[in-house]
């Protein structure tokens, strides 16, 4: 599109919008330009511009010092980046796929994680790792995991799940500011979804969840890609009278808790969504958080997590889709929720 | 392999300062070492610790070899390597006795000292842990336009993980400004080298990365100095990384648990007879470097720099508690740099 177009036809305040791996792209961009230290490096961000994408032009507009290609070395690409953050760079990491941090898992919770505190403060570890997540591209079990709560289980290690394009840029540019090391997972299936981002250099705060829509009835809260689908959800549940509050934590740590317990004190049921396996999962934390606060004795019902089976993602469309939570499952956990009397 | 002569000219037993210095930090080591053996043997000291008696002369050779605003990692077994690097021993004693004035505040103890103003990024716990943040420290420098050096050490178990053969890969693509020192002890905790690597030498690895690889005996200290000066020429000039191995032998068993079951006491004799300290004693009073008064003052000023540092930890607050909770992230977004 060009700028002239957009401003004859449309009106000055139309909404910008953009996917949201042009949104990702556009935030490494501008935190590069801003800040010389800023740089990028994984496994075939240059050239190729990255498995899915998200690098794109990057390499032509910032040379192969700054998006740097690496070997298929995660361990060491991590190190790297430690090493690099240390030593007063503000590396970006972009591993391929999330299940391959399984291969950088020391440099990622023995030593970025915990270099901060364990060495007295005497350095930080300001390195943002990214990496895409979760099922629905056909890839199975090495491919399509949801990690999430191994690394929100790590203290010193700040997690973020951003779940529209507008958080994608906002929440990495947050990340790219601060001192400690994020992780930032990105749902694959949202890299091509689009939405309205702002103009700019807006942050998106860590630790701030936002509350994504508003009712009385029952409280949803949800995480990445499951936010989408909760909203989906919850509009389908309004056309039966059932009217639901959302809310996306966005940061898994540090999390804000408070207005996922107002907002459950207000309505007295609670409904947890993720794509991940429920066993010991990120919202066994929320369900928790709730049991723990005054919000428990407002509850009318038992909350209900509505989570991905503890089964390793399979490769079969249909197994695939079977296996985490689908729109149709969770308007059903609603409506039941909804229909227990307490 | 043999050793490499280099740039370091005169040499450091005959030049009356580098000895003098030489000599010192090897016997602040010994005897740091010693007293954390005896606080510990004495129960006045708790945890664990990996003691370096034995291996003072690749930590003071290759440090010799640095700059301050040049960075080193170290290893679990790092004690040598910090005071090497300057370290103050009354912050070190204060972290192994878990005190707030220790380098880590009492959070990180014996294997995780770091102290950037002397360029030291951290001892690490994890075996070749540090060798990958080494070569990303080098990227940074590189990256800013620094002509600064990293020095990684680990040892010849750390030579088997991953983490090494990845590092020494990205920073011989990249050419980064790294030295790699191997300090090949012979045990990795009981398994000997013997057994855990089939090549000769582990410095022959350094072929399979494109670098230079040169072993070297690691109680000789202008052995260690020479290739350490030569490989960090080599780095600061845009040559790229190289691989050190430095022989040594570690006196004293892997940690506090460790009952020599996988050596014999002829083979520890043995190595005791090759005292890194004692030898370059020898050499400097042979050549005329330095008298065997100006030796023995030396050993004094040693010995009475520990003690200071004993009495002086033990009388230091213990580390508090109370805001433990606010440590593990860090607060601000000003950057901690390594600065000279």
């Amino acid at each position: 599109m060009t700028m002239t177009d957009q401003t004859l036809e449309a009106p000055a305040t139309a909404e910008r919008t953009m996917t949201y791996s042009e949104a990702v792209r556009e935030a490494i961009a501008e935190a590069m330009t801003a800040d010389d230290r800023v740089f990028m490096l994984g496994e075939d961000v240059g050239v190729y511009g990255g498995a899915f994408g998200v690098s794109g032009d990057l390499y032509g507009r910032f040379g192969a010092d700054r998006i740097r290609d690496t070997p298929i070395s995660e361990l060491g690409i991590v190190g790297a980046a430690v090493g690099a953050a240390v030593a007063g760079m503000r590396p970006i990491v972009e591993i391929q796929f999330s299940d391959f941090t399984c291969q950088a898992m020391d440099q990622i919770v023995n030593q970025a994680a915990k270099i901060h505190f364990m060495l007295g403060g005497e350095l930080n570890v300001p390195m943002v790792l990214r990496a895409p997540v979760g099922s629905g591209t056909g890839a199975a079990a090495q491919h399509s995991q949801s990690l999430e709560a191994w690394f929100a289980h790590v203290p010193g290690l700040k997690v973020v799940m951003p779940s529209s394009p507008a958080d994608a840029k906002g929440l990495l540019l947050a990340a790219i500011d601060d001192p400690n090391p994020v992780i930032v997972l990105e749902h694959k299936l949202l890299y091509r979804t689009s939405g309205h981002v702002p103009e700019g250099a807006e942050r998106t705060p860590l630790g701030v969840s936002a509350v994504r829509r508003e009712g009385k009835d029952l409280t949803i809260v949800a995480t990445g890609v499951m936010v989408g689908r909760a909203m989906e959800a919850a509009a389908a549940l309004s056309e039966k009278g059932i009217e639901a509050t959302v809310i996306d934590p966005r940061t898994l740590t540090p999390l804000d808790a408070a207005p996922i317990l107002d907002s459950v004190t207000r309505t007295g049921r609670a409904m947890l969504v993720q794509e991940a396996p429920g066993h010991v999962g990120y919202m066994a934390e929320i369900a928790a958080r709730i049991c723990e606060s005054p919000a428990l004795y407002r509850l009318l019902a038992p909350v209900r997590r509505v989570c991905g089976l503890d089964v390793p993602i399979p490769y079969a469309p249909k197994l695939e889709t079977a296996v985490v939570p689908q729109l149709d499952g969770i308007i059903a956990a609603a409506t039941e929720l909804m229909e227990v009397q307490s | 392999m043999t050793t490499t002569q280099t740039t370091a000219d005169p040499r450091v037993g005959d030049d009356p300062d580098k000895a003098r210095h030489v000599l010192a930090t090897m016997w602040r080591i010994r005897r740091f070492e010693e007293a954390v053996d005896d606080l510990f043997a004495r129960g006045l000291m708790h945890g664990t610790m990996h003691l370096s008696i034995g291996q003072e002369g690749s930590a003071t050779g290759s440090c010799l070899s640095l700059r301050t605003d040049d960075a080193i990692t170290s290893t679990h077994r790092g004690h040598g390597h910090c005071i090497a690097k300057g370290a103050s021993l009354e912050r070190m004693m204060a972290e192994l006795l878990g005190k707030e004035t220790g380098y880590c505040r009492g959070r990180g103890g014996s294997m995780h000292i770091a102290d950037t103003a002397t360029g030291n990024l951290g001892a690490n716990g994890i075996v070749a842990g540090g060798i990958p943040i080494a070569t990303g420290a080098a990227l940074a420098y590189k990256m800013q336009g620094l002509d600064r050096v990293v020095v990684s050490f680990f040892g010849d178990g750390a030579s088997n993980e991953g983490a090494f053969h990845e590092a020494l890969n990205l920073a011989a693509i990249w050419k980064l400004p790294v030295v790699f020192i191997c300090e090949n002890n012979k045990y990795g905790m009981s398994f000997s080298t013997e057994f855990s690597v089939a090549v000769a030498h582990i410095a022959d690895r350094a072929a399979a990365y494109g670098m230079p690889g040169v072993t070297v005996d690691g109680n000789d200290v202008e052995a260690v100095n020479d290739a350490v000066s030569a490989a960090v020429d080599r780095a600061r000039g845009g040559g790229g990384p190289s691989l050190v191995e430095a022989e040594t032998y570690r006196w004293k068993g892997h940690s506090k648990s460790d009952k020599n079951l996988y050596r014999t006491r002829e083979e520890i004799a043995e190595w005791r007879l090759k005292d890194p300290i004692v030898r370059f004693e020898k050499l400097v009073k042979e050549r005329g470097t330095l008298s065997e008064s100006e030796v023995q003052q030396i050993r004094d000023e040693a010995m009475q720099a520990i003690k200071h540092a004993v009495v002086a930890a033990n009388q230091a607050p213990d580390a508090r508690a109370d805001d433990i909770l606010d440590s593990v992230f860090a607060a601000t977004t000003i950057v901690s740099e390594v600065t000279a």
